[in-house]
């Protein structure tokens, strides 16, 4: 079956001219995989993360302390009025080196985060920032009676977050949260500029050794609708079972 | 019954519904994230806690704030080129993508398929991807009835950009003629307008108020978006950071400023046009 796939690319490279490598190349399709498992690990653990930001910013927004509300206040309007690659540079590159270094086991010295790991930090309050404006309109949509009477129930103020407004307000936001996240998929791109060998990555180094421009860009182009289209559906299954029974046509 | 009927106007949902049933509509009291004075103090605090990291950097070399004071002229030339940027390819891409947005909504099958799918793909590629698609697939010159016309690359990089944009504003459009109510389509029909009568005489008009402020919302990530350009070897203002921080001897305490210097700038450009544009939703609400 593999083999027939192969032979099949490689009748094509010599007859139509249209050089698949990643298809017959073994070594040129693992770098492939190795790219696309990348993306999939900058994807899956950003989304996860900025959920967390985006839940911890939106009840320390409508918490007491006015000193945490101005820092979440700041770190919202900073994070979203400024482009996410100077931010990943800023973080690499200029946080990354007043950090100290540590000297691994074998002596060499080695930053603490690599990165890879900052992308992830980067990426995610980025996409972070603009969860808590989406969790915090969400917030807002759950009635003040509706917290009272958790109140009344005996829940302290994280409890009635956790079991009864994050719930609510969750299913609130869901549409407006899946364009974040789709958004945030597209952004992890960008971890390329810090050379994180995601697919981008891969698929460049690909085509500059193999001279394939045209059909590893239409390779590149058919991933990342995939992506996003998985994404999507995922997205629109978990919307549709965290639908409140009774509610919507 | 009388809980329905105090209810008022709306008719979708059962009487016993809690309110957090109902169709979420944004609270028009939500106070939207926005600077104030205490941000103002904690900037100052930040900065009074840099300052002797800063002194640190010795007397010989120049200290980071002076570094980015001596080519702060350079980096907002830039700046300007990447705002420059960013209005070329807005400019492109609206006209474009009002086209497709029309075409989306045109009479017919084929049209408005092939259209829909163009949206489609160029809004769920990547922007850097779309970049690279056109930086490598569009030939550095291209010959126009026997004159060479050359393309450099910052031209290709503006279209690069306009693509995502014509794909969004193709979307607004589509979605504020589809917001126009049918009465206006079929009272335009009944003093005999053509349908491009109607299109262009009483629906875009009723459409513009609407468009304007997502229409904004996309200036403001394309304006973002632009410093991406340096990745693909345009001299914009990341590029001419990164050669900065060289030419001052690449010491690595200099990144944090110069590059702080880059946030700040689109910061003081992005912020406005947030505000304005949260502003204008407020007051074009039309509900």
């Amino acid at each position: 079956m593999i083999e027939a796939v192969q032979a099949w690319f490689q009748r094509l490279y010599e007859t139509t001219g249209f050089n698949f490598t990643i298809f017959y190349d073994p070594y040129d399709w693992d770098r492939y995989v190795a790219g696309l498992r990348m993306t999939l690990l900058l994807g899956i653990s950003t989304i996860l993360i900025s959920l967390v930001i985006g839940a911890v910013g939106a009840l320390l927004q409508s918490g007491p302390s006015r000193l945490l509300r101005g820092l979440v206040n700041g770190f919202v309007v900073v994070f979203r009025n400024t482009p996410p690659l100077v931010q990943i540079f800023f973080f690499y590159f200029g946080l990354g080196t007043l950090l100290p270094d540590v000297r691994s086991a074998d002596g060499l010295r080695t930053p603490i985060l690599d990165n890879v790991q900052w992308a992830i930090l980067s990426l995610s309050l980025f996409a972070g920032a603009f969860n808590v404006e989406i969790f915090r309109s969400g917030i807002e949509a759950v009635p003040r009676t509706t917290v009272e009477a958790a109140e009344a129930l005996g829940y302290t103020r994280f409890k009635a977050y956790r079991h009864v407004v994050l719930p609510l307000a969750l299913r609130v936001c869901l549409p407006a949260l899946n364009n974040n996240l789709i958004n945030l998929l597209k952004t992890t791109t960008l971890a390329y500029a810090i050379a994180v060998p995601e697919t981008l990555y891969a698929v460049k180094q690909i085509w500059s050794e193999s001279q394939n421009v045209l059909e590893m860009m239409l390779v590149l182009l058919a991933t990342y609708a995939v992506l996003v289209g998985v994404l999507v559906w995922i997205m629109h299954r978990w919307e549709r079972a965290l639908r409140i029974p009774g509610y919507g046509r | 019954m009388s809980a329905s009927d105090r209810k008022g106007p709306r008719s979708e949902g059962w009487p016993g519904d809690l309110p957090v049933l109902l169709p979420f509509a944004i609270p028009e009291n939500a106070p939207p994230a926005r600077l104030r004075p205490v941000h103002g103090w904690l900037l100052c605090g930040l900065a009074v806690v840099a300052l002797p990291a800063w002194a640190q950097a010795g007397t010989a070399a120049l200290s980071p704030l002076d570094v980015v004071v001596k080519w702060a002229p350079l980096l907002l030339t830039g700046f300007a080129f990447n705002v420059a940027i960013s209005l070329m390819a807005m400019a492109i891409g609206t006209v474009a993508g009002i086209g497709l947005g029309l075409a989306m909504l045109a009479e017919g099958r084929v049209l408005p398929r092939i259209a829909w799918s163009a949206t489609q793909v160029f809004r769920n590629v990547p922007w850097l991807v779309l970049l690279f698609f056109v930086m490598f697939l569009v030939p550095f010159q291209v010959t126009v009835f026997g004159i060479r016309v050359p393309l450099p690359d910052w031209l290709k990089a503006t279209f690069g950009f306009s693509l995502p944009v014509m794909a969004n504003v193709a979307e607004i459009v589509r979605g504020a003629v589809r917001s126009v109510p049918n009465t206006q389509w079929e009272a335009a029909e009944s003093l005999a307008f053509t349908r491009r009568q109607t299109l262009w005489r009483i629906i875009l008009p009723q459409c513009t108020k609407r468009m304007l402020p997502p229409w904004m919302n996309v200036y403001a990530l394309i304006a973002m978006a632009t410093v991406q350009a340096s990745i693909v070897g345009v001299t914009e203002m990341l590029t001419l950071t990164a050669q900065v921080h060289a030419a001052e001897g690449g010491r690595p305490e200099l990144f944090a400023p110069l590059y702080g210097f880059a946030l700040l700038c689109f910061f003081l450009y992005c912020y406005p046009i947030d505000r304005l544009t949260a502003g204008l939703e407020r007051r074009f609400e039309t509900r």
